[in-house]
């Protein structure tokens, strides 16, 4: 009679004990039921050949380079469906965040460290690249013609760096770089409510890849620079619908 | 808010006798993973007011129980679009087991995306921002300002 091969007992993972030193009560990694509930519910289940749940399990039992280096943790969109739906409350997403992180950064997908760089470039942080002057320019400009274009909007306004008004709102950069147009129906929003509101050139951009690119330091000068330009007008309220 | 005060008034009879039918995805970030039911509730209430709680479906699951769409977490950005629409795959069935013929993206990767799975997928629905119709439900878009409704929507309103 063969003998089975004793069950390897898994080595200290790093990755592991860092996770779990993050996390509240250690993000109950260990607590895993495999009882499904997360792939059950989540979208990206198949993609590579993997899913929530064999991810933890990859992780858990020391197989952590296999769960780390798959092109699977660019493919989880960090929803948080599978934490929803588990009877443990295993903090999947946030080993994914984890595991984005351990991947070296010029190795990260050049799409999203792109929109992060652009965010960091740029005086208005936006992802897109776009200056500010342009932003400003682009604001001008559509306002112009709704004023000689639509009857009844000669007073819409769309004030830029307008100081102690009561919310700075953001604005997504592919507004104004690809269809400045869609910009107006919220003007013209806020105008029928009498809202006093205000973009402003710095950290006008709403977008933040630096987050989904895992890269902590670069989203939190993206955040501090947002911060900075509703501070720098004096606004009460920052309108950030991203 | 500025619905529920009485400053803004919506009006859905327009799609009285159209009877355009829409359903809304909960964007995770809004619902799941911030404000939760709540503010899916009020999503609803405004998707009511602007086209008519006789003209609007539910997807189902829906609110925090509801399915990403592919649109988050950098996924347009990261160049894997095959995988992203087989991600995607899952919301364009439920988008059309709703008959919807229009889907309101109130975030801007949701529109992004869902607008993108009907162009890969070969779907008829058209995806919407609820600017758009809440606009609409004022009676104060815009002709430049309707890029993403369909031709029957696409003069309502307008002289």
């Amino acid at each position: 009679m063969e003998t089975a091969a004793p069950l390897a007992v898994p080595a200290a993972t790093p990755f592991l004990d860092h996770v779990q030193g993050l996390l509240p009560e250690g993000g109950n990694l260990s607590a895993c039921l495999t009882c499904g509930a997360c792939v059950a519910g989540c979208p990206a289940a198949g993609l590579e050949g993997m899913d929530p749940r064999k991810f933890l399990r990859l992780i858990t039992l020391g197989l952590e380079d296999e769960a780390l280096k798959s092109p699977w943790v660019w493919m989880c969109t960090m929803c948080r469906r599978c934490l929803m739906a588990c009877p443990m409350q295993v903090d999947i997403p946030q080993m994914i965040y984890q595991a984005r992180q351990s991947w070296p950064r010029e190795t990260r997908p050049k799409g999203i460290m792109g929109s992060c760089d652009q965010a960091l470039r740029t005086e208005g942080a936006s992802a897109m690249g776009a200056r500010s002057e342009d932003f400003e320019f682009v604001i001008g400009d559509i306002l112009e013609e709704v004023h000689e274009s639509q009857p009844g909007w000669e007073e819409l306004q769309a004030p830029v760096n307008k100081q102690g008004a009561m919310y700075f709102l953001n604005q997504n950069s592919r507004e104004p770089v690809t269809e400045p147009d869609e910009m107006v129906p919220l003007w013209k929003i806020l105008h029928l409510v009498g809202a006093d509101w205000t973009y402003g050139t710095q950290g006008w951009a709403a977008e933040n890849y630096c987050m989904f690119l895992a890269d902590d330091a670069a989203w939190e000068e993206v955040v501090r620079k947002k911060v900075a330009g509703v501070e720098s007008l004096g606004a009460k309220v920052w309108l950030n619908t991203e | 808010m500025w619905i529920r005060e009485g400053k803004l008034k919506p009006d859905s009879s327009w799609n009285d006798d159209l009877q355009v039918k829409f359903t809304v995805q909960d964007p995770c970030q809004l619902v799941r993973k911030s404000l939760g039911d709540p503010i899916a509730e009020d999503l609803r209430f405004v998707v009511k007011a602007v086209v008519g709680a006789d003209n609007f479906i539910d997807m189902w699951p829906n609110k925090s129980n509801n399915y990403c769409c592919g649109g988050g977490g950098g996924f347009l950005q990261s160049g894997y679009s095959e995988a992203r629409w087989a991600y995607g795959r899952m919301k364009y069935d439920q988008i059309l087991a709703t008959g919807a013929q229009y889907c309101i993206a109130p975030c801007h990767n949701c529109h992004s995306q869902i607008h993108d799975l009907a162009h890969h997928y070969g779907g008829t629905y058209h995806t919407v921002h609820l600017w758009t119709l809440l606009a609409l439900s004022l009676g104060i878009l815009g002709e430049n300002e309707r890029s993403y409704l369909g031709p029957d929507l696409a003069d309502l309103g307008l002289e």
